[in-house]
């Protein structure tokens, strides 16, 4: 019986075991080790840290690195503000069939690959796209307008490629607070911005935090919407990574940029996380 | 607490022809009551009978399609719930898990802005009051059914409102405690000397701790009156039916002489009762309360009675204090009789034959729409 369930237990763990060493831990030792290096001449490496030297002190390295964290909070605050009256609409407003109707609205964008959908964007946003042309024909511009190409254009597409995934942590969270909760916030005398304040947003406090984090990641890591949208002067941290990479073949570097990025990550959301006062296992669970 | 110095004649809430529609059912059909300051008024009824919806007009959650809802005399209709000089008890209590209890209590007090040093008085001296001193700091998943409870109320009395309605708050506390609250609310309702409008299915929160219950049915209200009244003086089959138990038999009233009754019921018995408005040749119901059928083993012990049967008993339900006997009688017919605890029939089996028997004015006749 024991060894039954010991047998059962390690063949469940499999998979997440496998999952996580071969596409997690051995890919990023790798990188460590690749990142600690440097390339004396053909074929020859010498450990170093001349990789983490060259991209602390480059300025455009680090501008660009700044500003994406910049960027992605920012996407991230945005995403939360569109998002939470939307979720707060789906859980505590709209009821039966309108709410399944809604959340599947939400659910529907993800139908297609996210590069269809920017595409998307593309047509409506750019020179001789649809609100371009509209304006002409209204006679709001008289020239054609270029929309695209810029961090406004980059931050709409990263914003409506995060939505779902900050809405669904909300409508959950929002869900399970009592409607007499509510009820009684205004019977004891509160108007709608005290109960929002110390009654809603508290409440969602748990889902908040959790949609942040995964909006953050996903802003940070996401390379096709700042290419495709911000054009080449998006100074994303990925495209220079992807360029160290493919373009110029500095595994070296790349693998530098990479860690940089994981670092970043992780002290953001340490940081997120110390700011509201929830750990992570809180979060989580 | 501050006691009226010079009580003036309004009474604490009155509402006035109230009528509340939902599409085309009328959940609430044109309900008008006064309470007067300082009384506990309890709204009994089946659940659906519109008992809810009277209260969430009186919050202010909902809106009286006609009619006139008056606090101390003035018409709160175009006051918004936050603004209204009454507070509630939700069923589930809806005290808020994100705050300590110390921060609910002072929820209404911060949203009125009152100083830091005040709100914290304040806070102290309701924990005193419900008996919970030191709990402040306490988070609410940290107390108990009874403490939350007290707590709700606490969280509603610091505002000092005019009414406060409590939306059957006993429901989900176990039967214990559920008994245990009943003196505790009447008590808290005395020291807050607060007028307290209780809604509930179970008519015993109602009749323990009312000064007056409205039994209400279908969106109207039956009848208003004390425990008393409503127990011995039933004025509609449906509050007869609905406050305690009751044995039934239909029938044609053959004689009325006054107040009392003589019928015959349909399966052929000759019974007694009384009733007011009846005549001979209608059709009628009459209700025995299982409590005051006389028990005895001979016939000769119930000849002070005029309804008297005989019968055996089929089952006997101990319920401790509340036991019952089920005796069937010579044509067939179920009755229930209480089972008096003195010890005289403690040996009755199924199967005894025993003797019953009740006065007449013990039993209530209410005319039947045929």
């Amino acid at each position: 019986m024991r060894a039954e369930t010991r047998i059962g237990f390690i063949l469940l763990l499999t998979p997440l075991v496998l999952w996580l060493g071969l596409l997690i831990v051995i890919p990023h030792i790798d990188m460590a080790l690749i990142s600690l290096r440097e390339r004396i001449s053909f074929g020859v490496y010498e450990p170093s840290l001349a990789q983490y030297e060259k991209a602390l002190t480059e300025p455009l390295y680090l501008r660009t690195f700044g500003r994406t964290a910049v960027m992605s909070v920012l996407a991230t605050a945005i995403t939360l503000l569109v998002a939470f009256p939307v979720a707060y609409y789906i859980a505590k407003m709209a009821k039966g069939r309108l709410q399944q109707v809604l959340f599947l609205l939400c659910l529907i964008p993800f139908y297609v690959s996210e590069l269809v959908r920017t595409f998307g964007w593309m047509i409506l946003l750019r020179e001789t796209g649809l609100i371009s042309s509209l304006m002409q024909w209204v006679g709001l511009a008289d020239q054609p307008v270029e929309m695209l190409y810029n961090d406004a254009a980059m931050m709409v597409g990263l914003v409506y490629t995060s939505m779902l995934f900050m809405v669904v942590p909300l409508v959950t969270t929002l869900e399970s607070l009592d409607d007499s909760v509510i009820e009684a916030g205004y019977d004891l005398g509160g108007n709608g911005w005290s109960v929002l304040r110390e009654i809603i947003i508290p409440h969602a406090m748990p889902g908040v935090v959790s949609g942040c984090i995964v909006v953050f990641m996903l802003s940070l890591g996401n390379y096709l919407t700042p290419t495709m949208l911000g054009g080449k002067d998006s100074l994303w941290f990925t495209e220079m990574i992807y360029n160290q990479f493919i373009v110029r073949s500095n595994w070296e570097l790349g693998a530098a940029f990479g860690f940089m990025l994981l670092v970043l990550s992780s002290a953001i959301v340490w940081g997120m996380l110390r700011l509201t006062g929830r750990t992570l296992q809180e979060t989580m669970g | 607490m501050t006691p009226d110095l010079a009580p003036d004649l309004a009474p604490d809430l009155e509402c006035v022809d109230l009528v509340k529609r939902f599409g085309d059912t009328t959940a609430v059909d044109n309900v008008s009551f006064t309470v007067p300051p300082g009384s506990f008024f309890s709204i009994l009824g089946p659940s659906g009978c519109g008992k809810t919806t009277i209260m969430r007009m009186i919050a202010g959650f909902l809106e009286p399609t006609s009619g006139d809802i008056r606090i101390k005399g003035g018409s709160v209709l175009d006051v918004a719930p936050n603004k209204r000089p009454v507070n509630m008890v939700f069923q589930h209590l809806a005290l808020f898990p994100m705050m300590t209890i110390a921060e609910n209590i002072g929820y209404g007090l911060r949203r009125r802005g009152l100083p830091k040093d005040q709100i914290t008085r304040k806070v102290g001296e309701a924990l005193e009051r419900i008996g919970l001193p030191g709990i402040g700091g306490r988070k609410v998943d940290e107390l108990s059914g009874g403490q939350k409870q007290r707590v709700a109320i606490a969280r509603c009395m610091v505002l000092e409102p005019d009414v406060l309605l409590l939306d059957e708050p006993l429901g989900a506390l176990d039967l214990k405690l559920r008994e245990h609250m009943k003196v505790e609310l009447k008590a808290l309702q005395a020291a807050f000397d607060t007028t307290f409008v209780y809604i509930t299915h179970d008519q015993s929160e109602a009749l323990v701790m009312s000064d007056q219950i409205a039994v209400m049915n279908h969106g109207r209200f039956e009848q208003v009156g004390t425990g008393q009244d409503l127990y011995y003086r039933p004025d509609t089959p449906f509050v007869a039916g609905f406050i305690g138990d009751s044995n039934r038999w239909t029938g044609r009233v053959e004689r009325t002489e006054g107040e009392a009754i003589e019928m015959r019921t349909d399966s052929g018995l000759v019974m007694r009762a009384s009733g007011a408005g009846l005549k001979a040749g209608d059709r009628a119901e009459i209700f025995v309360r299982p409590e005051s059928i006389r028990l005895a083993s001979s016939a000769e012990a119930l000849s002070v009675f005029d309804n008297r049967l005989q019968g055996t008993v089929t089952s006997i339900l101990f319920n401790g204090a509340a036991s019952r006997i089920l005796v069937e009688d010579g044509v067939g017919e179920t009755l229930e009789v209480t089972l008096p605890q003195s010890g005289e029939f403690a040996a009755l089996k199924r199967g005894d034959a025993v003797h019953i028997g009740w006065g007449s004015v013990q039993g209530t006749c209410f005319g039947r729409i045929a």
